[in-house]
């Protein structure tokens, strides 16, 4: 063992290794051939392209195993485009690979730095342009492009104003009022509590004058989804269960986790699960996470009957339906 | 009369009469029968249902109670309706393979015949929903499709996937596939609310509207996947598995041939 440390010796170029068709011209014609061979197929690829937009009508399926009943001219397109372009780069390549010359070429790299005589040049090349400009002598034009370019980089903010305005409460607001009637979606029918079953669901949405122009953005928030079960089956605080209408009960579809539509209901278990992360809630408890991510129960909506029996919520939501957000009071 | 003698020693003619008796026969049988067989069902009613209290007695009851009253293992079926024993039965879940989480479908046990006894039996020990009739489920003419689609993806998509493939619920339980399922099986289910499925009414969603749902699924069944591999319709998931596995795959491949040296 000796201390000495040595320099790793600069191995240099492998030896060249010939290809055969460097060496064996029966090689190289083949491999010409080969090369050719693969051109021709992309030729025949874009004919097959050509024919089937052509020739083959657009509402013929066939059957390809494997990838089952295919629209006949779809699929000549789109195989036709693909083998005209994948051989054409198959061939080039394999041209390259066993044609072109292959010999080790060694090229110096040269410095980065400019030479002193471009980068004098260039200086005086700058300072030629500014005085030739006149900028420092014509300070109303000076003057009127800073002004112009100034402005010009307002636009990009106006653009920026439009990703609002900002949400205000709107957040916090829904379209239940105390005395909204329910109904049901789609189809703008009020619901009575006599007209669900044990066991039934029903998808609501609070009853506006013009239901034809409802906004997709209100939807998003005062989705709410009916269940009937029997109201022994319920094991709720008093004040929930008050909010409950004989065995009916209303919960907000909108998930408390990322405002995904909870509507997965299982009659067996009385629970409702999320399908985007599996959140799950227990209907008989009002809808406490009993797995998941989400962080609250759903929001439950005050629901009783009116004088003729139909359905209409007591009270605005209480809380905020759907996920968490900075400006949130979640207590 | 003389054109018609003329005819008489024709040779068709044997052949022709017989043709011509054999369909007098067949239409006064088949009037006859109709007639008769709707007098006998009303008679048989009674019968019916007690054939049916047989086969619960020998089939159900181990699990149901031998009143239909239910036990721990297996709900009460009084009230059920003769449409909730027409589902699970006549798509093979009742009787169940075993005690697992969730009554698969397969191939019934009990013919048709079996089963509409079954149903009279269940039906007779308190009101419930009734098998819709044939003519009340044309839903090629009372439905619509587009209505349906909307329905179904409000009411049913959750579950049973945008396309109606099925899905997957809690703790091993699913929804299953509505592909090929029998449109009367279909508007049963959505009445009575078989296993984890709750109870569409009738007046939430109306008949009508019944009847879209299963006509939209009808068109998503008969409806041609243009892109060719349906890869089970579920979406992104075998989408993008399929994306990577393949697509990949392949762009590694050519990666590697193009860095191999020519020999």
């Amino acid at each position: 063992m000796s201390n000495e440390i040595e320099a790793i010796k600069d191995p240099g170029l492998p030896a060249h290794v010939h290809r055969k068709a460097d060496t064996d011209p029966a090689a190289a014609d083949r491999a010409e051939r080969q090369v050719a061979t693969l051109f021709g197929i992309s030729a025949l690829g874009t004919i097959l392209l050509i024919v089937s937009y052509v020739f083959i009508p657009d509402d013929v399926f066939i059957f390809i195993p494997v990838m089952g009943d295919q629209n006949a001219h779809q699929l000549g397109l789109g195989l036709g485009m693909a083998i005209s372009l994948f051989f054409i780069g198959l061939g080039a390549i394999h041209w390259a690979k066993t044609l072109m010359p292959d010999t080790e070429v060694v090229a110096q790299r040269h410095e980065f730095r400019s030479p002193d005589s471009d980068r004098k040049e260039f200086v005086a090349a700058v300072k030629e342009g500014a005085s030739a400009s006149g900028l420092g002598r014509r300070s109303l034009i000076k003057r009127s492009l800073g002004a112009a370019l100034g402005l010009s980089a307002m636009s990009p903010l106006l653009l920026l104003r439009d990703l609002g305005p900002l949400p205000g409460n709107e957040l916090e607001k829904t379209t239940w009022k105390s005395g909204t009637y329910l109904v049901t979606d789609p189809g703008n029918r009020r619901i009575k509590a006599s007209d669900l079953e044990v066991g039934a669901v029903a998808q609501v949405l609070p009853e506006i004058a013009d239901p034809e122009h409802r906004k997709l953005s209100d939807i998003a928030k005062d989705a709410v989804l009916l269940i009937r079960l029997r109201p022994q089956e319920f094991n709720l605080e008093p004040e929930k269960l008050a909010m409950t209408h004989d065995g009916i009960i209303a919960f907000s579809k909108i998930c408390s986790h990322m405002g995904c539509a909870v509507a997965l209901y299982e009659q067996q278990t009385k629970h409702l699960l999320c399908p985007c992360h599996q959140s799950t809630f227990d209907v008989t408890r009002a809808a406490k996470v009993i797995f998941g991510p989400a962080a609250r129960p759903l929001p439950q909506l005050d629901i009783t009957i009116d004088g003729e029996g139909y359905l209409v919520a007591r009270k605005p939501f209480s809380e905020p339906v759907g996920p968490s957000f900075w400006e949130r009071n979640s207590q | 009369m003389k054109r018609l003698s003329r005819y008489r020693r024709h040779k068709a003619s044997g052949p022709f009469l017989l043709l011509l008796a054999l369909l007098a026969i067949g239409a006064t049988f088949s009037v006859a029968s109709a007639v008769t067989s709707e007098t006998t069902q009303v008679v048989d009613r009674s019968a019916q249902i007690e054939e049916g209290r047989q086969i619960f007695l020998k089939g159900c009851s181990s699990c149901h109670g031998l009143n239909a009253e239910g036990a721990l293992i297996a709900p009460s079926l009084i009230g059920v309706g003769a449409a909730s024993v027409d589902f699970q039965v006549g798509t093979g879940r009742m009787p169940m393979a075993d005690m697992s989480t969730q009554a698969m479908r397969k191939k019934p046990l009990y013919n048709a015949e079996e089963t509409a006894a079954l149903a009279a039996y269940v039906a007779s020990l308190a009101p419930g929903p009734e098998i819709p009739s044939e003519s009340s489920l044309n839903y090629e003419r009372d439905g619509n499709t587009a209505e349906g689609g909307e329905l179904f993806r409000n009411n049913c998509a959750m579950c049973h996937n945008f396309a109606g493939q099925g899905g997957a619920l809690t703790q091993g339980k699913y929804a299953p596939t509505l592909m090929g399922v029998e449109p009367k099986h279909i508007y049963e289910a959505m009445v009575t609310g078989p296993q984890s499925m709750p109870v569409f009414s009738d007046k939430t969603l109306t008949p009508a509207e019944k009847l879209s749902i299963i006509k939209w699924i009808k068109f998503a069944e008969n409806e041609p996947n243009l892109g060719g591999a349906s890869l089970g319709r579920v979406g992104p998931v075998t989408e993008g598995l399929l994306g990577w596995v393949l697509g990949l795959g392949m762009l590694i491949g050519v990666a590697v041939w193009l860095a191999m040296k020519a020999k």
